[in-house]
């Protein structure tokens, strides 16, 4: 089981809520594909209102909601929406998104490692998405964050695990729960990034965008247990055809 | 540098010959690249493009869902006045029409205000005409005031303004400034434009420059179609919002494709763009460009509009009246341009669920403007 925090999840697929078709269809896919963590955009729910659409769509025992800053562009913005997010939606969750470039939407490191340090002196649970930096990733858990949310490649691209060398190393090097987000565009992408010890993977554009949501949402739950399982029954090593000419031979004749 | 340096360097008729000489092979380059530059617009926008057109549609919708999703984004414009010191050939607004002028006053604008929020708006645009002593900055920082504890997201279609005044409006809680160049063409933009500020073309042409010195978060780009060849027109649009892109990195882009429709005392297009056209250049846009937004307005047909919604665009209008008071005080005063689509903001939400799609009111919260003016 993982843990983050408080909290343990059962499933290791997270999940995203934007790009969908409605709000039926959304709450629908996210069910099915077991999710307990959703992230949600402040800019696209209204919290003055409870009957916001979104939100009355996300209010169901499986979900825990996870309020996203994007839009913010500094970590000053990012600490302000995150507070106004943990009045409004009562969780001292928070995923970080500082990207100050909106066509790519990079992650912007410096602020966010800023921002980090102060909502986890303010009681937040952060889990700040981040380029695959595994220095970063160390100075993030220094900062207090309860989990890293490293790229796989830029956002809604669907490219899939274009870092993979370097979630390598974060996963390796890492003490908190590595999420790989951002870029996952197919099951197999998620499963592999399982595969490499991944504790979750985030997941939206390539369940949203699917011709029928439903059935990719349990294609990723499948293909994250798949990888999961496969990551913990230890995956044999590739095995590589040996040089026709041994270097060690001579070690025979000493 | 300005974009005026960039721009001197260019030649309009040699562009203009440039994209009529694109052959069919430039198209198919243009659609197999991986990174498209300017010379693949060029391309994607010749009469060369032409018989690709669905192909082009098909991967402009597929690189659409990609990166808006399955959503249409919902605004309405709200006209404050109609006063304008400006002479436009092709406005309705233009000094010389002899009409009566209006500017809102605050108990104006709060009932136009009332009747827009009960349509289901979050995300309103305010547009004027160029009067700078009665609707200057004052003015819309007042009107900025007023309306802002009503709408998460602001935008603005007026007079070019100086950088510090955009600095002023955007720590009022403006986001957004669209600024179309009406057209490229250094000369005829002359003969459009004979009197007012307006009529400096370089003054315009640098706009975006002081919106991005400004740190304003999404500027919008466009030429007025029909004032010249729309392609050589489109062509220079495409290069301002590269170079912006570069200089101006945190800033968001949209581009609008207006055609000239008929108003008061109006003028013939010296080009006409054609439906198909149109379908053409969305998808050019959207194929060179994948994160730019597209927007729509009221000026196209409902065929058209329900039909462009899977194709490419990201933002559309609909229930929208292009005259001060038109939503309530004023509903006969002069408008700037005829309403082709008069649907309700309800019926086209239900003509976008129908096509699959999920209209968003809400996509911008006023909590993350708290540092509004953001350095440079």
């Amino acid at each position: 089981m993982l843990s983050i925090a408080d909290k343990i999840f059962s499933s290791r697929l997270f999940t995203g809520t934007g790009k969908f078709s409605s709000s039926a269809v959304m709450r629908d896919a996210l069910l099915a594909s077991g999710s307990e963590l959703v992230t949600v955009a402040l800019k696209r729910i209204d919290i003055h209102n409870a009957e916001d659409d979104i939100l009355q769509h996300l209010n169901h025992a499986q979900f825990n909601l996870l309020p996203n800053t994007s839009g913010a562009r500094n970590a000053k913005e990012a600490v302000f929406a995150a507070e106004l997010a943990r009045e409004a939606l009562e969780t001292n969750w928070l995923k970080l998104e500082i990207h100050p470039d909106p066509k790519y939407l990079m992650p912007d490191p410096i602020e966010t490692l800023k921002a980090t340090e102060e909502l986890a002196k303010k009681g937040f649970i952060v889990l700040p998405y981040i380029h695959a930096d595994p220095v970063l990733c160390k100075r993030l858990e220094d900062a207090g964050t309860a989990a890293v949310m490293p790229l796989g490649s830029t956002i809604g691209s669907n490219k899939g695990l274009k870092t993979i060398d370097f979630l390598q190393i974060i996963i390796e090097q890492s003490k908190v729960p590595v999420v790989v987000d951002a870029g996952i565009g197919a099951p197999s992408d998620a499963a592999w990034a399982m595969e490499i010890g991944a504790d979750a993977v985030l997941v939206n554009t390539a369940i949203a965008v699917s011709e029928n949501p439903v059935r990719m949402a349990m294609a990723f739950k499948m293909a994250v247990e798949a990888g999961r399982m496969a990551y913990e029954a230890k995956l044999a090593k590739a095995v590589h055809a040996e040089a026709s000419s041994p270097l060690t031979s001579f070690l025979n004749s000493l | 540098m300005s974009f005026v340096n960039i721009f001197e360097g260019y030649n309009w008729d040699d562009v203009k010959h440039s994209i009529y000489s694109k052959q069919a092979r430039d198209v198919e380059n243009a659609l197999n690249a991986q990174q498209r530059t300017l010379e693949d617009f060029k391309a994607l926008i010749s009469p060369a493009a032409l018989p690709y057109l669905e192909q082009m549609a098909q991967l402009s919708h597929r690189i659409t869902q990609k990166r808006f999703g399955k959503t249409i984004q919902m605004y309405i414009p709200m006209y404050l006045s109609n006063e304008c010191q400006n002479i436009c050939t092709y406005c309705g607004f233009s000094l010389t029409n002899k009409i009566p002028r209006k500017t809102l006053n605050d108990k104006e604008i709060l009932s136009e205000v009332a009747v827009i929020k009960k349509m289901g708006y979050d995300n309103i645009l305010l547009v004027s005409g160029e009067a700078h002593i009665t609707v200057g900055v004052d003015y819309f920082k007042h009107a900025i005031d007023l309306i802002r504890p009503h709408f998460s997201n602001i935008a603005m279609e007026v007079q070019p303004l100086d950088s510090d005044e955009y600095a002023e409006l955007a720590q009022a809680g403006l986001t957004t400034v669209l600024v179309y160049q009406e057209t490229y063409h250094k000369e005829e933009y002359k003969t459009h434009h004979p009197k007012g500020k307006k009529s400096i073309f370089n003054y315009r042409l640098e706009t975006p420059n002081r919106l991005g010195e400004a740190g304003i978060h999404k500027m919008g780009l466009g030429v007025l179609i029909g004032l010249e060849d729309w392609r050589t027109d489109s062509f220079f649009t495409a290069l301002h919002l590269n170079y912006l892109e570069r200089t101006y990195w945190k800033s968001k882009y949209s581009l609008s494709f207006p055609r000239l429709r008929p108003h008061a005392g109006g003028i013939v297009p010296k080009m006409e763009m054609s439906d198909s056209e149109l379908v053409q250049l969305i998808c050019a846009y959207r194929i060179f460009n994948e994160e730019v937004e597209l927007s729509l307005s009221t000026r196209e047909s409902e065929t058209l509009r329900n039909n462009l919604i899977k194709i490419g665009i990201t933002s559309i209008s609909a229930g929208s009246k292009t005259n001060p008071g038109g939503y309530t005080v004023a509903t006969e005063s002069l408008e700037q341009f005829e309403i082709n689509d008069e649907r309700t903001p309800q019926q086209i939400a239900e003509i976008i669920r129908q096509q699959g799609y999920e209209p968003v009111w809400k996509d911008w919260d006023r909590a993350l403007q708290s540092t509004s003016s953001i350095p440079v």
